[in-house]
């Protein structure tokens, strides 16, 4: 290739170096760095790299759905009338014209059937709110099974740990808006919930309702909270998010060439940006479908709210589900104490174990690696199974969610499979303590064998479905080795090391200051690590290669699939020319 | 570019600070070979993904026509059950709008995949944590910066200050105190006011919850249960109430919501105190659930029993609306029952509690 002399800059020393002829997109971004100068961030970002792996587009949902939240959301308000004035509905569902109901409820009706799309944006916001929140959870779990929240990404764990709380409370505030009998009856569950604070109940029930319950400030206040509010938090924390994660750089998964000093896949400009950028498009374009084809919340067919009334199979969007299921099969335990009331039957399961949850959940990375004692970076993302008491407690919380989640539809699982409310309840009265501790040693168990075939594939390995008869009479299954690359991965992972307390007297005896807590350091270490299978060493593997090859003489000559038909003339002999299953 | 770092094939061994680690069993192998896409090698194919990518972004330009033609084609309104429960302009527009952004997103990934580069690069990671130097060029910025406003060797500058924007939150926290009135604030016995009050009152009429007429004892069959309400919630010229809607009335409404019903008389066992609280066998409780208030509904007549569709607590009518299961503790307030001259259910007094959920103060009222 020639040098193109009309590019190089062309400088006096007096003046800025001016490039001879600028493309027009040089111009362009010429005329915005000498205002901006971004060049400079510009230059290591356009070409940042990022790994590729399916489960990093779970968060990606998450981001587009929000981002999909705001552009239905902003079009939603432009009709929408976040007021409880009485109206008469006059609109065009003639199952409830002439009903009194609030401006809120008519606006809502009115946004479903007398706007043109006004019902496609009603259901892809609500679709959307429902992918939003799933899609953290997901992530979420994926982010902790591969232990994603270890150093230095613990922050940005808190972080997604408020999102999720955010996320939750802005879809409760925004189901509520229409003023609709469902709505309005969670709404009064909120109320009681309120009015089950000690000391204060009262007082924050007639505060938030502008008086007493249900006043006529609730659905105003809720459209400022669900509109400015939240949005407001949820944006900023996604953009704090989004800047640690370009800041800590993406994990990725171990493989050949994969280490924790470097990060492969594909450059942000032109190759992710497009794909991310497609995937927005993608999101968007599954939400409206869902939106078109998918009914959600008709609130047309629930009526307004009216305080004395109810539907059968009262239940919340399923997000807020779990709560509800705790609040179902709580026993009715209440206290009156110096004459003052204590409701343990709401406080329990609504003001003490989800906040406890949450804060667990923000604790997990910090317990960890207290117990650990881990400080290194970490940016190879771990397989769930190498981390065994890590993904049991993970999934013994599941379990916990899961089961307080069906709780929450005892109703709907009495009415369709025909048993017994009362059972069920009592049923799930047991299983939510009963349930996680099963899950977390079933777990845990699993993993640990999960890693004892992984340590097989490494030493003798894989297993190719051939069974080899000797002339002795006996049967065996033909192992081949793995290839370079599966075996390097395999064995891509730390050594698990169990804390021990040293010197923890002095030389005269002296025990030394915070042992106690060492010794639960260390204990609580052994029992973290203790069963854990490590990987083979490479002594191990050289042996066990060795003891291989010695076999794979006596097997030699069958290298290729066998289909019984060898010798009886009906052999497809395509088979023979097949390679054996590659692993 | 920079070339795969096959340099540190032991990988993870090289953290600082960390006791010797056997060695790694298997090698680094690095980055596997690029393998050539047929887009690369081929130009009939890059050609023909060419056409692909082009041909989803054409699609998405049909769609978007097709979405402003059924906006003004397709009438919503009052068939919006035309399709699956839906509205045809819902459907169609939804479809049409969702074909226009998912298939420029396909087509925006097509391109990505087939046509742009597919090099994978790599990239060293720093530390998340600055350098050493900066570290200590800032924490020397910080003490020169602490030292020269003096604020450690002004205590009183530093805790009258503290002091001072500790208590400027206080407004934040006051102005909110007339989000509402406090319950004691608004408490009424007369105007049936406050968490302990409703609108009943002696003598009041109870009414069918929709229409407002009032209920003669003797029309009830055994079995029977009425949703009702209080007569003033309906106010007439005949039985004279004061005019009530909006707030009011909702307020009301939540709060004096009954159920009426009639069972054998012998099935009935009566509170301490409440025997002479029902007519011939009809017995009236408040409708809002002691959990946390939601109005109960499912009545079953052989047992008595009646149940909160939304937490399944399960009341005993015959006995007190005792709590049998669920998640409730106290049973449903009893409104002690009578008959007017006219042969009409009226009501001897108030509830003797609060209706609806527990609060903190609710024993001392």
């Amino acid at each position: 290739m020639s040098l193109d002399t009309s590019k190089v800059a062309t400088s006096n020393g007096a003046t800025a170096a001016t490039a001879g002829k600028p493309s027009k997109l040089g111009g362009v971004a010429g005329w915005a760095d000498e205002r901006l100068g971004l060049a400079g961030a510009m230059k290591k970002n356009l070409r940042k790299v990022f790994p590729d792996h399916w489960s990093f587009m779970l968060g990606e949902i998450a981001l587009w759905s929000f981002v999909v939240l705001l552009l239905t959301g902003v079009l939603l308000t432009l009709w929408f009338t976040p007021s409880m004035g009485e109206v008469h509905y006059e609109g065009s569902y003639d199952q409830l014209r002439g009903i009194e109901m609030s401006e809120a409820m008519a606006s809502t009706l009115n946004i479903s059937f007398d706007v043109r799309g006004g019902l496609l944006l009603r259901q892809m916001h609500h679709w959307a709110a429902m992918l939003f929140i799933a899609s953290m959870m997901v992530h979420l779990l994926r982010v902790a099974f591969t232990g994603a929240f270890r150093k230095p990404r613990e922050v940005n764990w808190v972080i997604g740990c408020l999102l999720l709380l955010l996320g939750t409370l802005e879809g409760f505030t925004g189901y509520s808006l229409p003023d609709d009998l469902l709505s309005g009856t969670g709404v009064r569950a909120a109320d009681g919930f309120l009015k089950a604070t000690p000391v204060v109940g009262s007082y924050m029930s007639f505060f938030l309702f502008g008086g007493e319950f249900p006043g006529q400030a609730i659905i105003p206040r809720l459209y400022i909270i669900h509109v400015l509010l939240i949005p407001g938090l949820l944006l900023g924390l996604i953009a704090a998010h989004m800047l640690l994660l370009v800041y800590h750089k993406h994990t990725q998964w171990p493989g050949p060439g994969r280490t924790e000093q470097n990060v492969v896949g594909f450059p942000m400009l032109p190759v992710y940006a497009a794909k991310a950028g497609g995937f927005f498009f993608i999101v968007f374009g599954v939400t409206a479908i869902m939106g078109g084809l998918l009914s959600i919340n008709p609130v047309w067919k629930f009526g307004p709210y009216d305080p004395t009334k109810v539907t059968a199979g009262s239940q919340p969007d399923w997000y807020m589900g779990w709560p509800d299921g705790l609040l179902r099969i709580m026993p009715g335990w209440e206290s009156v104490i110096f004459g003052y009331t204590i409701s343990w039957n709401v406080m329990i399961p609504i003001l003490i174990v989800p906040p406890t949850m949450l804060v667990i959940l923000i604790l997990l990375p910090f317990i960890e690696a207290w117990i650990t004692g881990d400080k290194r970076e970490h940016h190879l993302l771990q397989r769930p199974r190498n981390a065994p008491t890590r993904t049991a407690v993970m999934v013994s919380l599941m379990t916990f969610y899961g089961l307080a989640w069906a709780a929450g539809g005892n109703d709907i699982i009495a009415i369709k499979f025909h048993m017994s409310i009362n059972h069920i309840t009592y049923f799930m009265r047991v299983m939510v303590f009963l349930g996680p501790a099963i899950a977390f040693f079933v777990t845990r168990r699993w993993c640990i064998s999960l890693q004892r075939h992984d340590n097989e594939k490494l030493l003798h390995g894989y297993e190719t479905g051939i069974i080899m008869r000797s002339p002795e009479g006996g049967y065996s299954e033909r192992h081949l080795p793995i290839s370079e690359a599966s075996a390097y991965s395999l064995t891509a992972r730390d050594r698990d090391e169990i804390y021990t307390v040293e010197g923890d007297t002095d030389a005269n005896g002296v025990v030394a200051p915070g042992s106690r807590a060492q010794a639960v350091r260390a204990k609580l270490s052994e029992k973290m690590y203790g069963y854990n299978v490590q990987k083979p060493t490479a002594e191990e593997i050289e042996e066990a290669h060795h003891h291989a090859e010695h076999e794979h003489e006596l097997e030699a000559g069958l290298d290729h699939p066998a289909d019984g038909h060898q010798f009886d003339g009906h052999s497809d002999h395509t088979v023979d020319e097949a390679p054996l299953r590659g692993h | 570019m920079i070339e795969p770092g096959n340099d540190d094939a032991t990988g993870s061994t090289a953290h600082g600070g960390t006791p010797a680690i056997p060695e790694e069993p298997i090698a680094n192998p690095g980055l596997p070979a690029h393998t050539w896409r047929p887009t690369d090698l081929d130009e009939g194919a890059a050609k023909r993904a060419e056409r692909q990518v082009a041909g989803f972004f054409f699609l998405s330009m049909v769609c978007t026509v097709l979405f402003i033609v059924a906006y003004f084609t397709l009438q919503i309104g009052d068939n919006f059950d035309t399709f699956i429960g839906l509205g045809a302009s819902t459907v169609a527009l939804g479809l049409a709008l969702g074909g226009a952004m998912l298939f420029i997103g396909v087509g925006i990934i097509q391109w990505a995949r087939k046509l742009m580069g597919d090099h994978e690069i790599s990239e060293l990671r720093h530390s998340a944590s600055s350098s050493v130097e900066d570290r200590e060029a800032t924490l020397a910025a910080l003490d020169i910066g602490i030292e020269e406003s003096g604020i450690g060797r002004r205590p009183l500058v530093r805790n009258s200050l503290l002091g001072a924007v500790g208590m400027v939150g206080l407004p934040l926290v006051v102005i909110l105190r007339d989000l509402g009135p406090t319950n004691n604030q608004v408490a009424n016995a007369e105007a049936g006011t406050g968490l302990q009050h409703t609108i009943w009152k002696k003598g009041m009429r109870l009414v069918r919850d929709v229409v407002g007429t009032p209920i003669m004892a003797s029309e009830l069959e055994i079995g029977d249960l009425v949703n009702a309400a209080p007569e003033a919630l309906f106010p007439t010229e005949e039985n004279g109430y004061p005019e009530i809607e909006g707030v009011k009335l909702n307020v009301q409404k939540a709060k004096g919501a009954i159920i009426i019903v009639k069972m054998e008389p012998d099935e009935i066992k009566h509170g301490k105190g409440r025997e002479n609280w029902t007519v011939d066998g009809v017995i009236c409780y408040s409708k809002i659930c002691t959990h946390v208030g939601c109005p109960i509904s499912l009545y079953e007549r052989t047992t008595h029993h009646v149940l909160c569709p939304c937490h399944q607590s399960t009341f005993d009518l015959a006995d007190s609306a005792k709590v049998i299961f669920g998640p409730a503790h106290r049973p449903l307030p009893q409104l002690p029952l009578a008959v007017d001259d006219e042969g009409y259910l009226i009501a001897q007094a108030d509830f003797d509690e609060p209706v609806g959920a527990s609060y903190w103060e609710r024993e001392k009222q």
